[in-house]
């Protein structure tokens, strides 16, 4: 109990110091105070049996640790580590492969133009993936597995990391031979594949040949999609109703809105919405044969 | 002649001044000796000397974390052993690997355990931050800890991609030329991206040139990836897992309250 105490007149000599002017600038006021005793008050454990760290925890650390050296021991007997012909940059394979790690970002390059699938793209999964605990308000399912009490956050995660990221890089490691070609493993890989490229604009398709009138139109979708998907996420949130599993904000939707505040609801529904729109665009693709919505000189998307 | 007394001569090892100055305490099994075994010995001390009963479980956290570290741990000492016979030199690097792989001893072993390691580490990774976000344990006090992570990710990526030039065969490069081929594409700092007229980039000075040290991927390349992927990231990964675990023995693991 010690402990707390000396917290307790930490926190009283922070707040004495926030009110002389000292961090009151950084800190919005009780934020400071909420910060430092944070650590004290953890999750978990409330009335939760302890065990000693030695022997239990670190007993199976290290049945894990011996379990997984074992396997990477034989694995790296069986399996040696590729090494081709030495580099030749006169000479370049098809397909090139980016590492498997990074071929679901390669996969995005047959829908997206390289400055977007490569650059922005990751930009925004970066830093969307850092953003994910000052968007994400809900209380609930702090500490524990639990679908229900988060579906919503569950699913966008589960749209972004397994279905876009996981199995991208599956597709690109597999199915995709010289020319970026789609072929099924086992599948002879043709070199001489020619599949016919039939992409056209999404603007020329809907008829307009000049570059300023096409421009002006793919942004105006594009601003368009935007519109709605924000319009979509609010009305969809502001009709939650109150209970499971919005049972964090008894007030249902409306209350989650205004806890969320506009900023936090601005991003999200920017990453979600960005998000989706890979989606469409890909469904664009293989159902219309859709290159670029946007054309300009400058970019294409 | 005195008979051999084992417990006697054993007793007068741990009784002895230097056995007591390494081992300052007994192995008997007591609740006071278990705490110690922790907080006295700098390696545990990582862990607090108790831990929520849910915590230990593995169905809880996977072991994630705890695996992606170890296989770090892994490629350090086989890296360590792959730097004593490897020159970073266009000129030798693929005969090095070579030479590794057929002459030293446990050279291909070696070389073995340390791509897979990391390989693994990736997968590892991942599986960890899917594992953090299902038990929600992003949520306060740990948010500035999951972004940590995120860098520790990316970090894990960076390394991983610095590794993969450094055999200089044919896999290598390419793979690296498609990967660093974005940054050409950067908007505004790369010279392939949109809008790089406006700071007037061009291919020997531009994003990619910055990566590969030059206009092609060359010899100037692999150094730099050489010393990116043997000096430089790991020291920034270690720095921020020693953030990244010690945020971890401040809040506590997340648990069910
Ligand atoms: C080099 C990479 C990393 C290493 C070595 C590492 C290591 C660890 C370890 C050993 C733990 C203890 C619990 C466990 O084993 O699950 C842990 C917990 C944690 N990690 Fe990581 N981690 C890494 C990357 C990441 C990433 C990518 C994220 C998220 C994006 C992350 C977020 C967290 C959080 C929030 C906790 C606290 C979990 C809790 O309290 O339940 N870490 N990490």
């Amino acid at each position: 109990m010690a402990s707390r105490e000396g917290n307790e007149s930490a926190v009283a000599m922070r707040a004495a110091g926030a009110a002389a002017g000292g961090a009151a600038a950084r800190t919005p006021a009780g934020g400071g105070s909420k910060r430092i005793e944070a650590p004290i008050k953890k999750t978990g454990g409330g009335g939760e049996e302890k065990l000693h760290t030695w022997p239990f925890l670190v007993r199976s650390e290290f049945l894990m640790a011996i379990l997984v050296i074992i396997v990477l021991t034989v694995w790296s007997l069986l399996l040696n580590a590729p090494l081709e012909q030495p580099s030749n940059p006169t000479r370049t394979p098809n397909p090139s492969k980016a590492p498997w790690y990074f071929l679901g970002l390669q996969e995005m390059l047959v829908f997206f133009d390289p400055w977007y699938a490569g650059v922005v793209l990751p930009s925004f999964i970066i830093v969307g993936l850092m953003l994910i605990p000052y968007l994400d308000i809900n209380p609930k399912g702090n500490g524990y597995y639990t679908f229900r009490e988060r579906m919503f956050e569950i699913l966008s995660f589960f749209i972004g990391f397994h279905i876009l990221w996981v199995s991208f890089i599956i597709i690109g490691t597999f199915f995709r031979g010289p020319g970026w070609n789609w072929f099924w493993p086992g599948q002879v890989w043709d070199p001489h594949l020619v599949e016919a490229l039939t992409n056209v604009d999404l603007p020329y398709m809907f008829g307009f040949r000049d570059y300023l009138a096409s421009a002006i139109f793919g942004l105006s979708l594009i601003v368009g999609y935007f519109v709605v998907g924000y319009a979509g996420l609010y009305y969809w949130i502001r009709s939650r109703p109150s209970g499971d599993p919005w049972s964090a904000f008894p007030g249902g939707g409306p209350e989650i809105l205004k806890k969320w505040g506009p900023v936090r609801f601005g991003i999200t529904g920017f990453l979600l919405i960005a998000m989706a729109g890979v989606f469409i665009k890909m469904a664009l693709r293989h159902a219309l044969n859709i290159k670029y919505i946007l054309v300009t000189p400058w970019i294409n998307i | 002649m005195a008979k051999f007394d084992w417990n006697e001569t054993k007793r007068q090892i741990t009784d002895s001044q230097a056995w007591q100055s390494i081992f300052r305490h007994g192995y008997e099994d007591t609740p006071r000796n278990r705490i110690l075994m922790v907080s006295g010995n700098v390696w545990l001390h990582l862990h607090p000397s108790k831990v929520q009963k849910h915590a230990v479980r593995l169905r809880f956290t996977w072991c994630m974390g705890g695996i992606t570290f170890l296989l770090f741990l892994v490629t350090v000492v086989t890296g360590v052993y792959l730097m004593f016979y490897y020159r970073p030199t266009a000129e030798y690097a693929y005969a090095d690997m070579k030479y590794l792989e057929f002459d030293m001893p446990f050279g291909m072993l070696m070389r073995n355990m340390h791509r897979w390691a990391a390989h693994g580490m990736v997968i590892a990774v991942w599986l960890h931050m899917f594992r953090v976000f299902m038990t929600g344990s992003y949520k306060p006090p740990r948010e500035f800890n999951w972004v940590v992570g995120v860098i520790l990710l990316v970090l894990t990526l960076l390394l991983s991609f610095t590794g993969y030039l450094l055999p200089w065969d044919q896999l290598s490069i390419w793979a690296v030329t498609v990967g660093s081929n974005m940054a050409r594409a950067t908007p505004l700092l790369g010279h392939g991206g949109p809008f790089h007229e406006v700071l007037g980039v061009n291919p020997v000075y531009d994003a990619r040139a910055f990566i590969f040290g030059g206009a092609e991927i060359g010899p100037h390349t692999l150094l730099r990836f050489y010393i990116l992927h043997c000096i430089f990231f790991p020291l920034i990964a270690g720095i921020f897992m020693a953030v990244h675990f010690w945020r971890i023995r401040r809040d506590g693991m997340s648990g069910p309250l």
